[in-house]
């Protein structure tokens, strides 16, 4: 079983993009789980969503979770969220950031001796870029697909055209591209 | 003529849309409802079908969920296909209508998504609710995933509207643990769904004006005993017809459903009995414990309501030690759910150990470690050969230990 958790703040489209994926792999054949921790929150506190994925079905219902992805998709809660908790030796992090890795390594303490597993990529400017929204899911998705080697870019970015179908082609379009550049640029 | 709604064969959905996927392929011509987190997508999702016209029937908005239940009795007396939605306070607001629905045989589908009830005030996921409408007289099906919620909210319908039931029912789903999470949900074909449930055949409708009726008449000491009696037995009898429409679902897609649903159980030794998806959590564990040598099973409660008796007694007779799981603030008294998994037991000749935890309350997370500590608590118990903890025990509590009451032994 693969494991993912999010770090994102309500608004920014954790739980959308928590669920994109996992509707997206679910074509492939594998059974999926998403979910979020969030209740009552309000925009912009911090919550965080979870991706379980398998090959047979998924039936633990627990919210604990020893992840095998952080997918971090605010900077700031790089630095002040327990992005680190409950991981593993292997535990692969990709962190939304306008710094470089070093840079952004050197500020967080417990990335410290994990600099092999750490990958960065600045989300936000990108959405700013293709979407015209400071939404940084669908580049983290683009991150993903990269880091973990799981689809070829293509058939991640056809699935995710039909994952977005209700929306307005222009916003589509926005979503293609940020998935496309994030996925070249992430280091 | 409502429009086609595309559905894969696949799908990826959280348990709120799938009960409303369900509700529109039963082509449910009466939903009232006053929309509480965490059942709110369900309505909202059914008045958005309704917008777009992929539904036929009518969304009656009212001003609190004891309306929207009282619009379901009256649109179920008239005789149509009636259901809605609620959680917690919204269900507590209902309890009074619940009654009523009951009482008049109506065949009134409800999908409760369990939240805790306040106060302190909490959204998430308990059985509080669930353990509040146990008396109502309602048939109560427990969902364990949502695949499961979607399955058995189609089965409900048939169930309901028998001839030889004629009672309301409730399809339970955990708030956010099953509501909120998406996972994969392998939906039936509109035309298969609704060919499974079929018309709805109504009884004594009120709309059927050459043949005047009554509804909620009263009746004092001279008759309203037999009415409760006669209640009771429609209920118990009902056990048949849920077999029979479990059965025919099985055929249907292959997706087998027992009142009681057993796992690992053939020669299981130490037991968790529980509802909700803490049944599926639990099951991870004893898979896990079975590898280092532990007899670990599973019982889950599909139907709460006929409760199980027998079924309980059958599949738990021969386990030594035995934890009851209740996510309902007991306030005050052993677990309902223990008491009523323990009464099955007092009547078989070898009379396991049985314990009872209080866990979860307020969605609190009930993982797979937890699951094997408290198997491993029925295995020291089997071993010893009697209860060595206390009987009740409040299960992934912050602070001090809370339980009460040890065997009496000489």
């Amino acid at each position: 079983m693969i494991e993912i958790r999010w770090h994102s703040r309500a608004g920014q489209g954790a739980v959308t993009g928590a669920k994109s994926l996992g509707d997206i792999v679910a074509t492939t054949g594998k059974e999926v789980q998403a979910f979020a921790l969030y209740g009552s929150a309000k925009r912009g506190a911090a919550l965080r969503a979870y991706n379980r994925i398998d090959d047979k079905p998924i039936i633990t219902h627990e919210k604990f979770m020893n992840p095998d992805y952080v997918l971090v998709i605010d900077p700031a809660l790089a630095m002040t969220d327990d992005i680190t908790m409950n991981d593993k030796e292997t535990t692969k992090y990709i962190i939304t950031t306008h710094l470089e890795k070093d840079e952004l390594i050197s500020q967080i303490p417990a990335l410290q001796d994990k600099a092999d597993r750490v990958y960065v990529v600045d989300c936000i400017e990108i959405s700013l870029d293709t979407i015209g929204r400071s939404i940084p899911n669908a580049p983290m998705l683009g991150a993903f697909v990269k880091v973990s080697g799981m689809f070829e870019l293509d058939y991640f970015l056809e699935n995710m055209k039909r994952v977005l179908a209700k929306f307005p082609q222009k916003i589509i379009d926005g979503n293609m591209q940020a998935i496309t550049r994030a996925y070249n640029e992430v280091k | 003529m409502a429009e086609k709604f595309d559905l894969n064969e696949r799908e990826v959905w959280d348990g709120n849309y799938a009960a409303s996927q369900a509700l529109r392929q039963a082509r449910v011509d009466v939903v009232a409802a006053y929309p509480i987190t965490p059942s709110t997508p369900i309505v909202e999702n059914y008045g958005a079908y309704v917008a777009n016209g992929y539904v036929d029937g009518e969304f009656v908005m009212v001003e609190s969920e004891h309306a929207a239940m009282s619009g379901c009795v009256g649109a179920s007396a008239a005789g149509g296909r009636v259901a809605t939605a609620t959680s917690s306070q919204g269900f507590a607001l209902m309890a009074e209508v619940l009654y009523q629905a009951s009482g008049m045989r109506l065949p009134i589908v409800l999908t409760v998504v369990n939240r805790a009830l306040a106060s302190p005030l909490n959204v998430r996921g308990d059985h509080g609710d669930m353990y509040l409408g146990r008396d109502s007289g309602w048939i109560q099906i427990d969902a364990f995933n949502a695949q499961e919620a979607y399955d058995l909210t189609l089965c409900a319908f048939k169930i309901g509207e028998n001839h030889d039931v004629r009672l309301p029912v409730m399809v339970h789903q955990d708030g956010f643990i099953t509501s909120h999470t998406a996972q994969n949900v392998y939906p039936l074909s509109d035309e298969k769904a609704y060919e499974f449930i079929g018309d709805i055949v109504p009884v004594d409708d009120m709309l059927d004006f050459s043949r005047p009726v009554t509804y909620g008449a009263q009746t004092e000491e001279d008759w309203h005993f037999e009415h409760k009696a006669k209640q009771h037995k429609a209920l118990m009898d009902s056990r048949t017809v849920i077999d029979d429409v479990f059965a025919e679902f099985e055929k249907l897609t292959g997706r087998k459903y027992n009142r009681v649903e057993g796992y690992d159980m053939d020669d299981a030794e130490v037991v968790i009995v529980a509802l909700g998806t803490t049944v599926e959590t639990a099951r991870v564990a004893a898979q896990e414990l079975r590898e280092e040598g532990v007899k670990a099973g599973v019982v889950g409660i599909r139907v709460f309501r006929p409760f199980p008796f027998d079924q309980v007694r059958d599949m738990l007779e021969n386990a030594k030690s035995i934890a009851v799981l209740d996510r309902s603030s007991p306030g005050g008294a052993m677990g309902a759910f223990f008491n009523e998994v323990s009464a099955a037991l007092y009547t078989t000749p070898n009379r396991p150990l049985i314990t009872n935890y209080i866990y979860g309350l307020g969605g609190r997370d009930f993982s797979v470690a937890e699951a094997k500590r408290i198997f491993l608590e029925q295995k020291a118990n089997a071993d010893a050969g009697h209860i060595t903890t206390d009987i009740q025990q409040f299960s992934g509590l912050r602070g001090p230990h809370l339980g009460y009451f040890q065997t009496k032994r000489s």
